[in-house]
């Protein structure tokens, strides 16, 4: 952990070292800060990973400031993905339905060239999970697309001093023979009591001793991350799609007092009001057409815009290898054609993100002192003719379209990409999954 | 039976199917065939469309039912999908696209498979998906017979275009996957060559004056004869460039008309695919770069499109969610890598049309055609347009107001 520590210290210093020390003015886009109504011929200065300020007043570039001129460009916030198997994160390994003490960054490879994709879709924050198809299948990662050799390069703490949440998942998912699978709901949802009982049980013993090291409980590596999520610093990311396994966490929820992020929600349309009413929030995912598995045959464009209408707080995800992370903007984009907001739907793609992971106060908008990731865009947000041209991590251009290079990793083509990018590691055997109806 | 049946039909339908006629006004027309058409009209009379042009030279009769949008083109075609056959459920009790006790089964129907009343030939046709080429899937040397259907409501006798379109046939190794045998590429051919060769004899026997030389009738055999013929075509997935070249040597060898399908890397091999004049429908690229289709690129339809091929976009099969994709969005891609708006457009109409042999019918906004259309409120590729009306047949299949 302390070793941890210091690498972040380290790697703080070499963020600044590459990081550009004069600042840097980005002049003449129609800026979304995302926290404020947009800016029409904005000004955007950035300096040592940091922004400097957001407006359009010529007096906020400082005389030592490059300038650089974006006319007739969108700048928004990087964008940030609640989401993903970006990296190969793996998942749980059936040998058992509750694994809380496996760490995606166990497994993820830092330097996959999935993460282009990430970049080329504008994507600068990432929430990496375990694969599904477990109760509890894993601690998930955060992740800034800073360049990165080891895991450590990458991994992004947030308010709650974590960099990660807990995957857990319900309905059909995690149901499956043997290995102490549960059968049916009801035994899923038995099961995930008992352990939030135990994990009760263990906070009970800690609370009780104090700073009495000599009585504190023996350490477990499985009640740890459990007790982390009942004293609310770790957020639960709850892969639910029906509307009975939907309410199904919401009992869950209120019995353990802990808030989770609900995900994907193929039918959270019908249950909109009573997830508002739970004051929950949504990471929805957004799929050209229903079915696949039987979770998924009420799924909807609709969803973000029915959340939106009953008040409940939405992001989206990519779930990327399940759609692309390129085509993040597109899944608010078909949101908003379904009904949704433009406003709602871009705070989707960031700062309501942001927030579920506990990291809003660093990304999601453009604000002064926030981390300087954006994206520059060729024009609207929600337009099909638009491309994510630049993107921006902690001042650094770390995706630009004009280089060739770059842009292959948005077109594809011959040996861009390898083949072992770990993406699809959960739908391994698709035919298995399908009769399993996952 | 078949008389009082069409008793009820016409009794039951007649009001709106036969007596009102309906008018279409929109802002632009995109008739394909020809350039778009500003503040344009088309009349629809019997289910056919009676003229296409500008509002102020046609005169719309006063018992018309007028539609009015921002645009509209002509009902869309998804030159490949499974939909039908490939269940939403993605469950053994509603897949029928590939049955795996033989790697070769051109016998095998999609009239007998195709099921009208799948979720996903409404979502389809609410997309502006008029006319489907759908039936037998991926992962067989030769998995079966594809058929062409309209998306509208019906029993299969009903919306067929066409019964027997093309055999469906995979190279590649997800037929590898599916099978013991064959297990390598080279026993992929063999077992091809070996099938093709045995229908050539049974073809050439059949040819003999004396019938009683003829072999014993074999729906196998007879099928194959008629990929032979080139009463069909033979449509195979061949995604890798060796995939690709190996379709096309065994087309050279046996004569047949092929259309490449999937074709991920047909990019790679322009001069080879024009050379043996192979038609090409490429899959959707927004589907997951793993496999054999590892290598696509976005701009596949451009840089094909630009060597002089015509390219048709089809929503192809996954095995995961989603279940199909919407040929209207990947069209949309392709116009944002490289194509032209009027030049993808093309991929999900005319195209298609013309690879499927039914242009005579559809693919264009021309007069004598099916009244097959979409009207949009927007550009038709924008993420945040809608369909807001889908005609079939001259009939208003979807309305989004209703």
């Amino acid at each position: 952990m302390n070793k941890i520590k210091i690498f972040l210290c380290f790697l703080c210093i070499g963020i600044n070292a590459v990081a550009q020390q004069k600042p840097v003015a980005f002049k003449g886009a129609l800026i979304y800060p995302i926290n404020g109504a947009p800016i029409q011929n904005g000004i955007l200065v950035v300096q040592n990973g940091v922004i400097l300020s957001v407006g359009n007043d010529e007096k906020a570039i400082p005389a030592n400031a490059e300038v650089i001129l974006v006319n007739d460009k969108v700048i928004m916030p990087g964008l940030v993905d609640t989401h993903s198997h970006l990296g190969g994160p793996e998942g749980g390994d059936y040998s058992n339905p509750i694994n809380p003490e496996a760490r995606a960054m166990d497994a993820i490879d830092p330097t996959s060239d999935g993460f282009k994709k990430a970049l080329a879709g504008g994507i600068t924050t990432i929430n990496v999970m375990p694969g599904s198809g477990h109760l509890m299948s894993g601690q998930t990662v955060y992740l800034k697309m800073r360049d990165g050799k080891i895991i450590e390069d990458l991994l992004f703490t947030n308010e709650k001093g974590v960099y990660g949440g807990l995957k857990m998942a319900n309905g059909t998912n995690s149901m499956r023979s043997g290995s102490g699978f549960p059968g049916t709901r009801a035994k899923s949802a038995s099961l995930v009591r008992e352990l939030f009982l135990k994990a009760q049980a263990y906070k009970k013993k800690m609370d009780k001793a104090g700073k009495d090291s000599s009585k504190m409980p023996e350490r477990d590596l499985a009640m740890e991350p459990l007790v982390e999520v009942l004293t609310g610093k770790r957020v639960v990311h709850f892969h639910t799609h029906k509307s009975n396994d939907i309410l199904t966490v919401l009992r869950l929820s209120k019995e353990f007092g802990f808030k989770p992020v609900l995900h994907h929600l193929s039918e959270g349309w019908k249950v909109a009001d009573e997830i508002a009413k739970a004051g929950l929030q949504a990471s929805i995912i957004v799929i050209d057409a229903p079915g696949g598995k039987m979770e998924a045959i009420n799924l909807t464009l609709e969803t973000g815009a029915k959340l939106e209408k009953s008040g409940v707080p939405v992001a989206f995800h990519t779930d990327d290898g399940i759609t692309d992370s390129r085509l993040f903007l597109r899944a608010a984009a078909l949101s908003v054609r379904a009904g949704m907001s433009r406003d709602k739907a871009l705070e989707g793609l960031t700062i309501v993100g942001a927030k579920m992971l506990d990291l809003s106060s660093k990304v999601g908008s453009l604000e002064k002192g926030k981390d300087a990731d954006f994206i520059i865009l060729s024009g609207d947000p929600f337009s099909v003719y638009t491309k994510v041209e630049q993107t921006w991590v902690e001042g650094s251009k770390k995706y630009d379209i004009s280089n060739p290079a770059d842009r292959a990793f948005l077109n594809g083509g011959y040996g861009v990409f390898s083949s072992d990018r770990g993406e699809f590691h959960h739908h391994g055997d698709e035919e298995e999954d399908a009769k399993a109806g996952n | 039976m078949k008389k009082s049946f069409l008793v009820l039909l016409i009794s039951t339908f007649a009001p709106i199917y036969l007596l009102a006629q309906i008018a279409i006004k929109a802002e632009i027309v995109y008739p394909v065939s020809a350039a778009p058409i500003k503040d344009g009209v088309i009349l629809i009379e019997n289910g056919k469309i009676k003229s296409v042009g500008k509002a102020a030279e046609i005169t719309i009769p006063s018992n018309y039912k007028i539609y009015e949008s921002k645009t509209v083109t002509p009902g869309l075609i998804d030159a490949r999908t499974l939909i039908g056959m490939s269940g939403v459920l993605n469950m053994p009790v509603d897949q029928d696209q590939l049955e795996k006790s033989n790697p070769i089964q051109p016998e095998l129907r999609a009239i007998d498979a195709y099921n009208p009343e799948e979720a996903l030939v409404k979502v389809a046709r609410e997309y502006g998906i008029t006319t489907i080429h759908t039936g037998h899937g991926i992962g067989a040397l030769v998995s079966g017979q594809t058929m062409i259907a309209k998306t509208k409501k019906g029993t299969t006798d009903e919306v067929v275009v066409k019964p027997f379109s093309m055999l469906a046939m995979t190279i590649g190794h997800s037929v590898s996957e599916k099978f013991t045998s064959p297990g390598t590429k080279a026993k992929q051919i063999s077992m091809i060559r070996s099938e093709l060769l045995k229908a050539q004899v049974y073809m050439k026997k059949m040819l003999d004056k004396d019938s009683t030389k003829h072999p014993t009738f074999d729906l196998k055999m007879d099928a194959l004869s008629k990929l032979l013929k080139g009463e069909v075509k033979a449509l195979i997935t061949a995604n890798k460039a060796v995939d690709i070249m190996n379709s096309i040597r065994l087309s050279k060898e046996f004569g047949f008309k092929l259309v490449l399908d999937g074709a991920a890397e047909a990019y790679r091999l322009i001069d080879e695919i024009k050379k043996a004049n192979a038609e090409v429908i490429l899959h959707a690229t927004m589907a997951r770069n793993e496999d054999d289709m590892l290598n696509m690129t976005r701009e596949s339809a451009s840089i094909l499109t630009k060597a002089g091929i015509s390219v048709s976009i089809e929503s192809g099969y996954e095995g995961y969610v989603p279940k199909t994709r919407i040929v209207l969005f990947e069209a949309a891609l392709a116009a944002a890598y490289g194509l032209t708006f009027d030049e993808a457009l093309k991929t999900i109409t005319i195209n298609p049309a013309k690879l499927l042999g039914v242009d005579s019918r559809i693919g264009s906004l021309e007069v004598g055609k099916d009244a097959d259309m979409v009207l949009f409120n927007g550009d038709p590729f924008e993420y945040t347009t809608n369909v807001t009306n889908v005609l079939i047949d001259g009939v208003v299949v979807y309305d989004k107001i209703k």
